[in-house]
């Protein structure tokens, strides 16, 4: 009888399991886990976010709670913002803007592929108050860690929603975009060739650039000068000559391991209680509208621009999207497509130059965000 | 959250929507500005 009674604690552990939304969590987490293995979409982040799901709505998870790992970890460095600082270093030594910089003007791209944070902000402003509409209108960053430290600087109340929906869509930009773009250009924009001719850029230009443009980001957007001053130091690092060791590190060993921290830290925000809400729902969907906005707005712009050039010199409206950040899926994906219209049209160059102009372009628009509301 | 629906909202923060366009236009504005002008004073001699 008294083995019966210490067996007892099996049964109600699995009585537990009569909650339904444990179990959604797990085929949430199962899902996770088949799009980065099956499709290879984003696996490094979907697969530890994946399994971090499963970890943590197990009940009575001890990977979770006060003094849990997950929840350890999350305190350790998302709650202050530091593992997607530190990313970002990696981040910035994987990026060369050569591309950029032999053709500045593309970075007008960037600028106008943001559109999508600032008109879902006003769209979620409608359901929710200001502070979590503006952590949700970043999501059309795509840049998780972007959307990170905003979401956690705005003390958003739906963090994890946002977390999980910037970086799924992200893993998702060769489903959204392609649509969205062949719906706004007909087949003659998108044969546009666009020869590329480099012009070449002194080594003294790469080693200022990093430096100039965190003054100039950190002087418009104090709040955002450590996400574009930890980027830019990872390009420093990169670009030096003298750190190939430090840049390599960086790429590599530094990126993968936060990386493995930050998906299974995010999982900790997607316990069942908190994750499933309507109002997570709304803004898997508000952060699929941003995307798609960002996407239409950067194709529009390059179609309106082309209005004032002369024919010959008219650019690809495709490479228009590749502003989203999201780099460099979104470079590659405006590539791709060139490619099926017309094999002998390489645009990859150009829309990598744009892809990088985006991740300069969301991280001031991150501060942007935090100066309208950081009060 | 759907107690709180407040369409106003939309039209109350377009303010946002414009402002922040704008900032971001010219910030990428100083930025090309400033690259052209680094192209232009450490051209590469060789």
């Amino acid at each position: 009888m008294e083995i019966f009674q210490k067996l007892s604690f099996l049964i109600e552990n699995i009585s537990l399991l009569a909650d339904w939304r444990y179990i959604v969590m797990w085929v949430i987490g199962g899902v996770l886990i088949y799009l980065a293995i099956k499709h290879e979409m984003e696996p490094t982040l979907l697969l530890p976010l994946g399994f971090g799901t499963i970890l943590a709505n197990i009940p009575l998870s001890g990977a979770i709670g006060e003094h849990g790992p997950l929840q350890t970890l999350f305190n350790a460095g998302i709650s202050n913002e530091l593992f997607p600082l530190i990313l970002f270093i990696g981040i910035g030594a994987m990026i060369d803007f050569g591309p950029l910089l032999s053709n500045p003007k593309l970075m007008i791209f960037g600028a106008a592929a943001q559109f999508g944070i600032f008109f879902t902000f006003c769209v979620a402003s409608m359901f929710f108050e200001d502070f979590d509409a503006a952590s949700i209108g970043i999501i059309g960053a795509a840049d998780g860690p972007t959307a990170i430290v905003v979401s956690q600087k705005l003390n958003s109340n739906f963090t994890g929603a946002i977390m999980v929906a910037a970086y799924s869509y992200m893993a998702l930009v060769p489903i959204i975009q392609p649509p969205v773009i062949k719906l706004l250009t007909t087949k003659k924009e998108r044969l546009i060739r666009m020869p590329y001719s480099p012009k070449s850029v002194s080594k003294l230009t790469k080693i200022l650039f990093p430096i100039v443009i965190t003054v100039i980001a950190g002087i418009v957007a104090p709040e955002s000068v450590a996400l574009i001053g930890f980027l830019m130091f990872g390009n420093l690092i990169r670009e030096c000559g003298v750190l190939n060791s430090l840049s390599d590190t960086a790429q590599n060993v530094l990126a993968n391991l936060i990386t493995i921290f930050l998906g299974l830290t995010i999982a900790c925000q997607m316990q069942a209680e908190k994750f499933l809400k309507l109002e997570t729902l709304l803004i898997l969907g508000l952060g699929l509208f941003a995307f798609i906005f960002d996407t239409a707005f950067g194709v529009v712009f390059a179609k309106f621009i082309n209005l004032f050039l002369k024919k010959g010199s008219k650019i690809n409206p495709m490479i228009g999207a590749a502003g989203i950040s999201a780099f460099p899926m979104s470079g590659r994906v405006v590539h791709k497509m060139g490619l099926e219209e017309d094999p002998q049209n390489f645009l990859l160059m150009h829309s990598i130059g744009v892809n990088v102009s985006g991740q300069i372009a969301s991280v001031i628009a991150g501060g942007l965000i935090l100066n309208f509301f950081m009060k | 959250m759907f107690q709180n629906f407040n369409p106003l909202n939309f039209i109350q923060n377009l303010d946002i929507l414009a402002v922040g366009m704008l900032s971001i236009f010219l910030v990428i504005g100083v930025v090309i500005i400033v690259t052209v002008l680094l192209n232009k004073i450490f051209k590469d001699k060789k």
